[in-house]
């Protein structure tokens, strides 16, 4: 079992837009590589290297947030699971955003990385504050299903087999699938197909 | 009570227990690894000390980094090679299955899979690629996955996931000459939008469907996730399965006749109940092209660009983000702007039909001044089919360069990469900023014959003036 994920208390970062894919998190370039090691430099390094240094990764204001608030359909596109993996690395421990694209939010639970919907209104509300005081502090409660920032607290939606997973420490998915020993060769064997079709199946 | 779905029938099948969580765990059928998402999960499965359970259920290629123009060993990129050895080691290790270039069937994975026969009805396919996506024209319940999950299937041969719901798309009529599959997807992903189908399974159907050949309803599931559903199938019928009889892993002999019979049950009974339907009138799907920064953002070839203003609230800052991005106008028809390169091939239109309908459109001239434009095939399989056919000879002489299997220029982890703001017709599956290799590159979406038809003219145009 790993660690259980209750609430994650930090800073955040505001990350505007929606739709923003995982090749614009991590441009496939960064890809060629047989480890995750050293993915956190890399982040966004398109954009940011377009926005001058106007980029909220580079914002100094931002500095060492711990919290990611983005748009909706966050992490589109590929399965990258370098994507999460360089924001992990650059030091983001959950996400707060409109909706999760689902490969992406599942390659976050897979990390132990919440990520928490608010209604778009709250999520407005939430992005302004954070911007007009960057250094408050942010609170994503995973149990209470809550995002809590100087202005208030907002409900947020997760969904529930997600939570479980890291609320009970059971992200780390391979030991629980493991647990059942034998059962995964018996519904192997019920599958006509993995037997070749043989007679006897029939 | 109603029927149910083939997402319903497959899911239950593979069901090995409810999870405390409130998840599936569910027994992957066919896992198939390539070298840029696998490495990573054979490191942490060595670092558990745990072993592949089942080897013989996961096969692997090499498509994402392989260059298209000299695969020999060693590589010339360092990195690649690399990778490339990593994988040739973890499958030799665990006794899976490597097509490599040497085996004769290598190719890009959402390619090898249908045409070698692994990919069948009524299986659950997994693949650290989120076009897996594209093996539901089986009848398949086939999804992308992350490369701690690769982990967890190469121990369990298991995950965890939530049931998605169903969204039935039914497609209407008749699909008009110089229409094709590419545009049937562009145009329910312009309807639906880039995110309507998170938490959904798609089913495409109607009568427009069960016309379109295997490799044309490969194309249309493979952009699932393009509209946010991480799955897309097509019931099995006899399209599907004329198509696996003699395909080097599918049964043989009463085998085949069985797996028949047990491929149809899994088809959604015609009482089946879905979450959510949408119909499509075919007959008024026209060649599309894409304009902006995501796939929903496509028109009609001879359709004027969207105005800002005119879109709905939530769709008006992404085109303005799009249009500052690509340097289009709103307003005018996309038909004339002028393209610098011209790439057909990749998991969504790198096969032998698409092949066919690009040489089509190449016979009837040459590539224009200064366009630099490329054909990849899918796989080492579509290269001989095409090379039997002469097709190369038709690329060729029309000014195409014809190269050697890969992902290529989809995502331009090889060699094949834009310069600069260059504008491509492209016939891939994403117009991400950047996707093709430079950060301020542009990608405009299309089928075969319009990548074609954009060579030989030097800008956009529309196929239906070449066919």
């Amino acid at each position: 079992m790993a660690h259980r994920i209750e609430r994650v208390v930090g800073r955040a970062c505001v990350l505007r837009g929606h739709d923003i894919d995982t090749d614009r998190i991590l441009p496939a370039r960064f890809l060629r590589s047989i480890t995750f090691d050293g993915l956190g430099e890399h982040a966004f390094k398109d954009d940011r290297a377009q926005a001058k240094g106007d980029h909220p990764l580079d914002d100094e204001r931002f500095a060492g947030a711990n919290v990611l608030l983005v748009g909706l359909n966050f992490g589109c596109g590929s399965s990258r699971e370098h994507a999460p993996q360089s924001l992990m690395r650059c030091g983001f421990e959950a996400f707060v955003g409109g909706s999760f694209a689902e490969i992406f939010a599942g390659n976050c639970t897979a990390l132990g990385l919440p990520c928490l919907v608010l209604e778009m209104r709250d999520l407005d509300t939430l992005m302004n504050a954070v911007d007009a005081r960057p250094e408050q502090q942010v609170v994503v409660d995973v149990r209470a299903r809550t995002v809590t920032c100087d202005v208030g607290t907002f409900p947020a939606t997760i969904p529930e087999g997600t939570r479980e997973q890291l609320l009970e420490g059971s992200w780390h998915g391979t030991a629980v699938l493991l647990e059942v020993g034998e059962e995964i060769e018996r519904t192997a064997a019920r599958l006509p197909y993995v037997s070749g079709f043989r007679e006897a199946d029939r | 009570m109603s029927g149910r779905s083939l997402l319903d029938k497959v899911w239950d099948a593979h069901t090995v227990r409810e999870l405390p969580s409130g998840q599936t765990q569910l027994f992957i059928g066919l896992h198939l690894i390539h070298e840029v998402t696998s490495p990573q999960a054979f490191a942490m499965l060595q670092e558990m000390e745990a072993r592949v359970r089942f080897p013989e259920r996961t096969f692997a290629t090499v498509d994402h980094i392989i260059p298209t123009h000299n695969q020999e060993r060693p590589l010339a990129d360092g990195l690649a090679e690399e990778m490339m050895v990593a994988l040739e080691e973890n499958t030799r290790a665990a006794g899976i299955h490597l097509f490599d270039a040497k085996s004769g069937h290598q190719g890009i994975v959402h390619v090898i899979g249908p045409e070698l026969g692994l990919t069948q009805p009524g299986m659950t396919i997994a693949c650290g690629d989120s076009h897996t996506s594209t093996h539901g024209a089986f009848g398949a319940v086939a999804f992308g996955i992350g490369t701690s999950q690769v982990r967890d299937v190469l121990a369990s041969q298991c995950l965890a996931l939530a049931r998605p719901r169903t969204r039935r798309i039914d497609v209407t009529g008749k699909l008009a000459a110089g229409v094709y599959a590419k545009d049937v997807i562009l145009a329910i992903i312009r309807r639906l939008g880039v995110k309507g189908g998170v938490g959904f399974a798609y089913e495409y159907a109607g009568p427009v469907i069960e016309a379109l050949s295997m490799e044309e309803r490969l194309t249309v599931c493979n952009m699932s996730i393009e509209g946010g559903a991480r799955c897309g199938y097509v019931n099995p019928d006899d399209t599907t399965i004329d198509y696996l009889r003699g395909r080097p892993y599918a049964p043989e002999g009463d085998a085949f006749e069985r797996a028949t019979r047990w491929w149809r049950s899994v088809a959604s009974d015609a009482d089946a109940a879905y979450a959510d339907r949408v119909e499509l009138a075919g007959d008024r799907i026209a060649p599309s092209v894409t304009w902006g920064i995501n796939p929903g953002q496509s028109v009609a070839v001879d359709e004027r660009l969207p105005l800002p203003g005119e879109l709905p609230d939530d769709e008006r800052s992404a085109a303005e983000e799009a249009y500052g991005y690509m340097g289009l106008r709103p307003g005018e028809p996309l038909t004339g702007t002028a393209v610098d390169v011209c790439f057909i091939g990749s998991c969504t239109n790198g096969r032998i039909s698409d092949l066919r309908e690009a040489a089509r459109v190449a016979r009837t001239g040459r590539v224009a001044a200064g366009v630099k434009a490329l054909v990849v095939p899918g796989s080492q399989a579509v290269a001989r089919q095409a090379e039997e056919e002469g097709l190369p000879e038709v690329f060729r002489s029309a000014g195409f360069e014809w190269r050697e299997p890969g992902c290529s220029m989809c995502l331009a982890m090889n060699p094949d990469k834009l310069v600069g703001r260059e504008l491509c017709a492209s016939s891939s599956n994403r117009n991400f900023k950047g996707r093709q290799g430079s950060p301020t590159g542009r990608t405009l979406l299309m089928s075969p014959a319009m990548v074609a038809a954009a060579a030989l003219r030097g800008a956009v145009a529309d196929v239906r003036e070449v066919l």
